[in-house]
């Protein structure tokens, strides 16, 4: 084959956004522009980086859970997050780029993760609101990117909403039981919705006027629906859920728009969410930090392992 | 890390009588590890009665360029899918 | 069953249920702190396993006890010196190696009481020995892995699990001790006979450590006290952990 029959950039490209536009799934060894390939990267890995940095806020609670029921659940979440996070990083590795690097973007700050993971888990009804809130607005943006164009990325999408079905769940049920509570624990569970709704609201990202990737992201099928779009589908599905239990969420803009068919809400604080991006969120540094010193500590463990297989194949090849 | 831990494809056939399944990918230093890690990785709620992990490098895919000589001549004998057959209504779950 | 007799086969649930509530809580303490996120993973479902067990003995134990006696009062109710489990599973989580170095010595002594245990002569014991081993052979293959690696592993790595043995062995012998509940019990054909276990257990520790380069430390200092509730001093701390939110807000549901 001569270089002047293989396509050119141009036609590969066409032919890549006709199998987009077709519905068609990209796989791992299919021609794909670098854009694109740059563009996953940036989103899956900060998904990953989200599933397990978000371990953290919840594990804060593993060994204080208030019952042995409790425990066994969260600590079945927090390691299903754990489970995600593996998942997403096999999904970003198929993209020609190694775990070990993943991790040293993350670690640089090159790479960012989910900002709601910067606010702290101060009470057990918090453990609550993340399960309802933080993953329920988590679970509207994977469900979808269960559509997303990227086979491995979208496989993986499936896999986890599946296995987030209980997650939202436990946390509305950690609510629900509060509030059928004392005085004190319906004020726990309010003071933490409180501090999670807006924060919830956030992680959908800017609006769709202002977010960077956007537009290209819907061109390319990574992302199927607006940040708006899903941000409001989520505070429908909520409002409903605070007030069966007696929960009030903190918007006094919150109301129901009948011509819409939507609720309307307040504005963002988008000040405070640049804040907590750029680094001055309550936690950032003690997430990054707690992420460093388990990858350092771990460090002799994954030099032993790599020690004792090269010894075995010496070992094997010798007895060859 | 991924410096020294191979990359391990994992397989996991759901029910007897099932094709395993690819399920995505980890790392371990041996094929008995893998074989661990997956069942702790992809079998938290009991999904698998079987699991195969195979080397990523060991895996031999076929290439884009090949697709059409692949494939395309395969795509010519629609007789051999079931759906070429119009039977009747009554009996056409057969 | 006499009443004395389901008194003791409630405290002898209830200790079984210390020792897994106790190291299942050690082991959750690597939640985010694994060395990779496979290996993270695979000790919390240890830990899960561990939760299990307890909630098992310990529910056990409640309905034994009886009046509002539940797992959840036996687990967040008591203070350190009602607690029995034996000191090893107390111990701080250490690095790496010392908390695969505890899990491998547990995980062989587990599997041999366990197979005893499934011969008890009540009923619900059995059912739960029969339920544990099942995930007790899969930590021990995993533990058992991690000596030989660890063990052959670096020099670092050996020089770890070396200390990490000589650190851990005078809490071993406790294992073996039989005191005078356990001895009642065991006349009765309901516990195990914790002495039998010692020349098995010491049998194939010796194996699995003969195929690496650390040696196993000689007998000689030994603290005993888990059973009586003379705890190390960090029990205290786990437990005030353990217990925040029920001590803080007594009586409430959750």
């Amino acid at each position: 084959m001569t270089n002047d029959s293989s396509p050119n950039e141009q036609q590969l490209e066409a032919a890549f956004q006709a199998r987009i536009d077709a519905e068609e799934k990209i796989e791992p060894k299919d021609w794909m522009p670098e854009r694109y390939r740059k563009n996953l990267i940036r989103q899956i890995s900060q998904h990953a980086h989200s599933e397990v940095i978000g371990m953290q806020p919840e594990g804060n609670w593993i060994t204080r859970a208030p019952t042995l029921h409790r425990k066994a659940v969260l600590l079945a979440k927090v390691q299903d997050e754990c489970g995600h996070g593996l998942y997403l990083y096999s999904a970003t590795e198929t993209l020609g780029i190694t775990r070990e690097e993943l991790i040293e973007a993350l670690h640089s700050g090159a790479a960012k993760y989910a900002s709601i993971f910067n606010y702290p888990s101060l009470t057990w009804a918090d453990i609550g609101a993340i399960g309802w809130l933080v993953d329920g607005a988590a679970i509207v943006n994977q469900v979808s990117l269960q559509r997303t164009s990227y086979g491995p990325y979208a496989r993986g999408m499936v896999r986890i909403c599946k296995e987030e079905s209980f997650h939202q769940r436990q946390g509305y049920h950690i609510m629900m039981t509060l509030m059928q509570g004392s005085d004190e624990q319906r004020a726990m569970a309010q003071d933490a919705v409180n501090r999670f709704w807006w924060p919830s609201l956030m992680m959908f990202g800017p609006h769709d006027a202002e977010s960077a990737h956007s537009a290209q992201s819907m061109t390319w099928k990574i992302k199927r629906q607006s940040n708006d779009e899903l941000r409001q589908k989520f505070v429908d599905q909520s409002v409903e859920q605070a007030e069966v239990i007696g929960l009030t969420l903190p918007d006094p803009d919150l109301k129901w728009n009948e011509e819409r068919g939507h609720y309307d809400f307040g504005e963002i604080d988008w000040d405070e969410f640049n804040r907590v991006i750029s680094g001055s969120g309550p936690c950032n540094r003690q997430r990054i930090a707690h992420h460093v010193a388990a990858h350092e500590d771990g460090a002799w463990v994954r030099e032993a392992i790599a020690a004792h297989e090269a010894k075995k194949q010496q070992r094997a090849s010798k007895a060859a | 890390m991924t410096q020294h831990m191979k990359l391990y494809e994992v397989f996991i056939r759901s029910r007897r009588g099932l094709d395993h399944k690819h399920v995505g990918s980890l790392h371990a230093e041996d094929p008995e590890q893998a074989l661990e890690y997956a069942r702790d990785v992809y079998t938290r709620r009991s999904e698998g009665v079987s699991i195969w992990v195979v080397n990523s490098s060991d895996i031999h895919a076929s290439q884009e360029g090949d697709c059409e000589s692949f494939y395309d001549p395969l795509d010519d004998k629609p007789y051999r899918h079931a759906t070429h057959y119009q039977l009747p209504d009554k009996v056409n779950n057969m | 069953m006499t009443t004395d007799l389901t008194r003791a086969t409630a405290d002898y649930a209830v200790r079984l249920g210390d020792d897994a509530l106790i190291l299942g809580h050690r082991l959750s303490e690597w939640c985010s702190n694994g060395p990779f996120l496979e290996e993270d993973l695979a000790l919390t479902n240890v830990a899960l396993d561990y939760i299990g067990r307890a909630r098992m003995f310990l529910g056990y134990g409640a309905q034994l006890i009886g009046g509002d006696c539940t797992e959840d009062t036996l687990a967040y109710q008591r203070d350190c010196r009602e607690f029995t489990n034996l000191l090893i599973n107390e111990l701080p989580r250490g690095d790496f190696a010392f908390t695969m170095a505890r899990q491998y010595l547990l995980d062989e002594h587990a599997l041999l009481f366990l197979e005893a245990l499934q011969g008890s002569s009540d009923a619900e014991l059995a059912a739960i020995a029969t339920k544990a081993i099942k995930e007790t052979r899969y930590h021990l293959r995993r533990s058992r892995e991690w000596m030989l690696r660890l063990g052959d592993g670096t020099e670092e790595s050996r020089r770890r699990l070396q200390q990490a043995l000589e650190d851990i062995w005078g809490y071993l012998p406790e294992l073996f001790a039989m005191d005078e509940l356990e001895r009642e019990l065991l006349a009765a054909g309901i516990a195990v006979d914790r002495e039998a276990l010692e020349a098995p257990w010491r049998r194939a520790v010796s194996a699995t450590f003969a195929e690496t380069d650390v040696t196993l430390p000689a007998d000689g200092w030994r603290v005993d006290g888990g059973r009586t509730g003379y705890h190390t001093e960090h029990l205290g701390h786990l437990l005030s952990e353990l217990q925040f939110v029920q001590r803080a807000y007594p009586g409430c549901q959750w």
